[in-house]
C-alpha cells in the first residue's frame, strides 16, 4: 500500500537512477575497446609467444604440404608403422628394409627418382582413389576418380593440394589441442563447467571474426589462416571426446577398476577405446569445419581454392567462382567419406572400429602366428 | 575354516556431509526419514559379518537394499563412509591407492551383471584383461587366458569377438576374466540375473563345479531366493541397507528373523531347501553288532522300545542293515545261533545325507521300509519314513 504511494514520487528518483546507471556503469563498459586494448597488449608484450606459435604452425603446414606433394614417403611411413604395430617388430623391420630398397631405386634411375622421390601431382590423386577403394568401396572409388579428373581438367589441382594441406595441418593441430581438453573435461565436472561456455562461444562466433585478431597477430597469409581454422574447427573434437568418455557405461569403468587399472590404464584401455566411435565422429566434424573455414581464411591470404572463389567474386567471373566451389565440394565429399570410414564399424571386418581401434587392438595376430 | 573377509560395522552414506546423517542414524531414524531431512541416502548401515575361506556367501535382498553398494565396498569401488573390511586380517579401508591396486590385481576379481566385456577385444584378450593390466607378457597372458577359457568351456571361441557370443557365453567370458588372475576372492554382482532361467541354472552349476575343482571364496549378490539357496553355503539378507539375518539356507527358511525375510519364501519350494540329513529321525533303536550279542537280545531291545524296526550298526556307527521283530523271530526259528545278516530286511534303501527332499520324496513313496540316511562315510544318521516326510512338509508350509 505504501509502495503504491511511493511509486508516483519515485518517478524522479527512477530517472536519476537511470542516468546514474548510464553514466557510471553502461558507458564504462566498452567491450570493443577492451578487446582492442587486449589485442594491442598481446601484440606488444607476448612477441616471443606469438613468434613461437607462428613457427610451429608454419612448420606443421609446410610438412603437411610436403607430405601431400610427395605422398609416397608418408605412405611408406604408415605401412612400416602398421606392419610393426600389427604384426610385430620383425614384420616392421622387413617393411622398413623393403621400403628402403624400393626408394633406393631412385639412385639408379632418373625415372624412378622422379616417380618415387619427387612424385608427380597425380600420385596423390591415385592414392586418394586407392584409399576410397580400400575404405569405402568400388563405387566410391569410381566417384573419386571422376572428381579428381574434373579437378585436374579445371586446372585446380595445386590449389586443391594447398587447401587440403591447410585442412590437414589445422585439423591435426586442433586435435592435438582438443583431444586432451576433451579428456580433461570428461574427468572433472568443474573443468567441463568452465570449458563448455568457451566452446559455445567459439562455435557461435561468426567465423570471420577470428580473421581479424589472427591477421593482427600473425599478419596475412597461411599461418593466420591455419590458426583461425584450428580455433573454429576444434569444438566438435573436444565435445565429442568428452561425451564419448562420459557415455562409457559405469560397469565398464568399474570392471577396469576392479581388475586393478591405474587411472591412466583406465583411460587408455577402457575409456578411449570405448569412446572411439564418438571421438572419430568428432574428428570427422573437425575436418569438415576446417574445410569450410579454410575457404573463408583465403580472405586473409591463406590461398588455395578459397582464393579461386574470391577471385571469381571480385572479378565477377561466375565460371571461375563456380569451378572453385565445385572443387571444394568434391574435396569435402572425399574427406568426409574417407575420414568417416575410420570411425564406423564395418560389416564383414570382425569388429574393427577403424584406425583408432586398429591401433588399440595391438598385436594379437602376431602372437597367434608366433604360437 | 579361517575367516577370509571380515566386515566390521560398515556404513555407506551417499551425498555430502555424511556426519549429519550418521547422527540421525544413531538417533534411530530410518533411511527414508534421513533422506527427507538431509538429502543423504543410506546405502549400507551397521553391517558386520565374516566370510569363511572357500565358502559361497550370498547377499540377498530386494532392489535398493544396498547389495551392490556392499559388494563394492569390499574392493573399494565405493569408499566406505565408516567401518572396516579386513582381508586376511589386513584392513582394506586403510590401504593406500597403490596397495589397493595391488590387492585388486592379486586377491579379488569381479563378475558383472551386464558382463562389461570390451567389444573391440577378442574373447581371449578379454579374458586376459586382468593380466594385461598387471603387466604380464603377451605369451603369459594368452596362456593363462586360454586356461581360464578352458575351465569355463569356451576355449574354441578364444578368437571370436564378444558380439558373436550368446548371453550365457558372454558371462562365461566374464567368469574366465575373473578366474584368469587366479584370485582368492570372487565378487559376483547379480552375475547371472541377466540370463534366461535355463542358462542361469547352467551357470550356477558351472560355478558350483568350479568351486569343487578349486574352492575360492565367493561373495555372490542375488535378488533371487532360489539362486541363493542353490549355491549359497550361507546367506545374508539385507533390508534397507541393514543386514537383517545371516545363516545357512536351512536356518533362514526354518527360522526367518522377521516378516521381510519370510516374505522371500512365498512360492519357494522347501523340498529344495532341506536335505535328507536335516529331517532324518534318530529315535529308532540301534543295535551295535559285536561278538557275543545274539539275535534274541536284539529282539528283546526292539520289543522294549515298543518299536517294530531296529537298526544294526557296527562299532564305528557304520550302517549294516535293518531288522524287524518279525524278521528276527523268523531267523531265530531257523537257526537259534545265527548272525544278524540272516535277519536283515531286503529292499532297504540308503540315501546320502545331502540328498534333497524332492529326491527323497520319490524314493520314500516306492520303498516298503523307512529310508536309511547315511553320511559320506557310511555312518548311520537316521531314518526317514513316509510319516516323517509328511510331517516335515506340513510344518514348513505353515512357516
Ligand atoms: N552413487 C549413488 N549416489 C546416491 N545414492 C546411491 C548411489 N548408489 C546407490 N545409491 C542408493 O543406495 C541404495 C542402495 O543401492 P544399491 O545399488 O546398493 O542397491 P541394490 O541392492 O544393489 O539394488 P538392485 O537390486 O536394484 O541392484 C539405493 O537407495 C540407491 O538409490
Ligand atoms: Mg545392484
Amino acid at each position: 500500500m505504501q509502495e503504491e504511494g511511493s511509486e508516483q514520487q519515485a518517478l524522479g528518483p527512477l530517472d536519476q537512477l537511470r542516468s546514474w546507471v548510464n553514466e557510471q556503469v553502461l558507458e564504462r563498459i566498452t567491450i570493443g575497446d577492451w578487446i582492442e586494448s587486449l589485442v594491442d597488449w598481446i601484440s606488444a608484450n607476448l612477441e616471443p609467444l606469438l613468434v613461437g606459435i607462428e613457427a610451429t604452425i608454419r612448420a606443421l603446414v609446410d610438412v603437411t604440404e610436403a607430405a601431400l606433394l610427395y605422398p609416397l614417403w608418408i605412405t611408406a611411413v604408415f605401412v612400416i608403422l602398421g606392419a610393426w604395430l600389427k604384426l610385430g617388430r620383425k614384420a616392421g623391420g622387413i617393411a622398413l628394409v623393403a621400403a628402403a630398397a624400393v626408394f633406393s631405386l631412385g639412385f639408379f634411375s632418373e625415372a624412378a627418382k622422379a616417380l618415387l622421390w619427387f612424385s608427380p601431382p597425380w600420385m596423390l590423386a591415385l592414392l586418394v582413389v586407392v584409399a576410397g577403394l580400400w575404405r569405402v568401396g568400388w563405387r566410391f572409388a569410381l566417384f573419386a576418380a571422376v572428381a579428381v579428373g574434373l579437378i585436374f581438367s579445371m586446372e585446380l589441382w595445386p590449389e586443391t593440394i594447398r587447401t587440403l594441406s591447410l585442412v590437414v595441418a589445422s585439423s591435426i593441430a586442433a586435435l592435438i589441442i582438443g583431444l586432451p581438453i576433451g579428456v580433461a573435461m570428461s574427468r572433472s565436472n568443474r573443468v567441463e563447467m568452465v570449458v563448455r561456455p568457451i566452446l559455445d562461444l567459439m562455435q557461435t562466433m561468426p567465423p570471420f571474426v577470428y580473421l581479424i585478431p589472427a591477421a593482427i597477430f600473425f599478419g596475412l597469409g597461411t599461418v593466420p589462416g591455419a590458426i583461425a581454422t584450428l580455433i573454429f574447427a576444434m569444438p566438435p573434437a573436444v565435445r565429442l571426446t568428452n561425451l564419448g568418455i562420459r557415455q562409457v557405461s559405469q560397469e565398464h569403468v568399474e570392471a577396469g577398476q576392479a581388475f586393478g587399472c591405474t587411472p591412466r590404464q583406465l583411460l587408455f584401455k577402457i575409456q578411449l577405446p570405448l569412446a572411439a566411435p564418438s571421438i572419430m565422429q568428432g574428428i570427422n566434424q573437425t575436418i569438415m569445419l576446417a574445410l569450410s573455414m579454410v575457404v573463408i581464411a583465403s580472405m586473409i591470404g591463406a590461398g588455395g581454392l578459397g582464393a579461386t572463389v574470391l577471385t571469381g567474386i571480385q572479378r565477377l567471373q561466375v565460371g571461375l567462382g563456380f569451378e572453385g566451389g565445385l572443387a571444394v565440394v568434391f574435396l569435402a565429399i572425399l574427406l568426409d567419406r574417407i575420414s568417416q570410414s575410420f570411425g564406423q564399424r564395418r560389416r564383414g571386418q570382425g569388429s574393427g572400429w577403424g584406425l583408432l581401434q586398429w591401433f588399440f587392438r595391438g598385436r594379437q595376430a602376431g602372437d597367434k602366428s608366433a604360437a | 575354516m579361517t575367516e577370509k573377509l571380515v566386515v566390521e560395522d560398515l556404513y555407506k552414506i551417499f551425498g555430502p556431509k555424511p556426519e549429519r546423517a550418521m547422527e540421525l542414524l544413531r538417533q534411530g531414524y530410518d533411511k527414508n526419514e534421513i533422506f527427507a531431512r538431509t538429502g543423504n541416502t543410506v546405502g549400507v548401515r551397521e553391517a558386520s559379518f565374516s566370510v569363511q575361506e572357500g565358502e559361497v556367501f550370498v547377499i540377498m535382498g530386494l532392489s535398493g537394499s544396498g547389495k551392490s553398494t556392499m559388494v563394492r565396498m569390499l574392493n573399494r569401488l565405493i569408499e566406505p563412509s565408516y567401518g572396516h573390511v579386513y582381508l586376511d586380517g589386513q584392513d582394506i579401508t586403510q590401504m593406500s591407492q597403490s596397495e589397493l591396486i595391488a590387492m585388486r590385481r592379486q586377491d579379488m576379481s569381479m563378475v558383472f551383471q551386464s558382463f562389461a566385456l570390451l567389444p573391440h577385444k577378442t574373447v581371449a584378450e578379454n579374458a586376459a584383461f586382468g593380466l594385461d593390466v598387471s603387466g604380464h607378457s603377451a605369451a603369459e597372458q594368452r596362456e593363462k587366458a586360454l586356461r581360464a577359457l578352458e575351465a569355463v568351456g569356451l576355449a574354441p571361441n578364444a578368437d571370436s569377438y564378444p558380439d558373436e557370443l550368446s548371453g550365457g557365453m558372454k558371462q562365461r567370458v566374464g567368469l574366465a576374466r575373473a578366474l584368469a588372475t587366479d584370485p582368492t576372492i570372487l565378487l559376483m554382482d547379480e552375475a547371472f540375473s541377466a540370463l534366461d532361467p535355463l542358462i542361469r541354472t547352467e551357470m550356477q552349476d558351472e560355478l558350483l563345479r568350479l568351486q569343487q575343482e578349486h574352492s575360492r571364496t565367493v561373495v555372490f549378490i542375488s535378488h533371487d531366493l532360489d539362486e541363493a539357496m542353490r549355491i549359497g553355503d550361507r546367506i545374508a539378507i539385507m533390508e534397507g541397507g541393514s543386514v537383517v539375518q545371516i545363516g545357512t539356507p536351512e536356518e533362514i527358511v526354518s527360522n526367518p528373523a522377521n516378516e521381510y525375510v519370510r516374505s522371500f519364501f512365498y512360492g519357494v519350494d522347501v523340498s529344495q531347501v532341506y536335505s535328507a540329513g536335516d529331517i532324518a529321525d534318530r529315535r529308532r533303536v540301534t543295535v551295535i553288532q559285536r561278538p557275543g550279542m545274539d539275535l534274541r537280545s536284539a529282539l528283546g531291545r526292539i520289543q522294549n522300545y515298543a518299536g517294530d524296526i531296529g537298526v544294526i550298526i557296527d562299532r564305528n556307527r557304520r550302517f549294516q542293515g535293518l531288522v524287524s521283530a518279525e524278521s528276527l523271530t523268523r531267523a531265530i526259528r531257523q537257526s537259534p545261533g545265527g548272525d544278524y545278516p540272516d535277519a536283515f530286511l531286503e529292499g532297504v534303501r540308503t540315501v546320502a545325507a545331502d540328498t534333497s527332499i524332492s529326491d527323497v520324496l520319490g524314493m520314500a513313496a516306492e520303498s516298503e521300509y523307512p529310508l536309511v540316511v547315511v553320511d559320506e562315510e557310511g555312518r548311520y544318521s537316521g531314518t526317514i519314513s513316509q510319516s516323517t516326510l509328511l510331517l516335515t512338509l506340513d510344518r514348513t508350509q505353515q512357516a
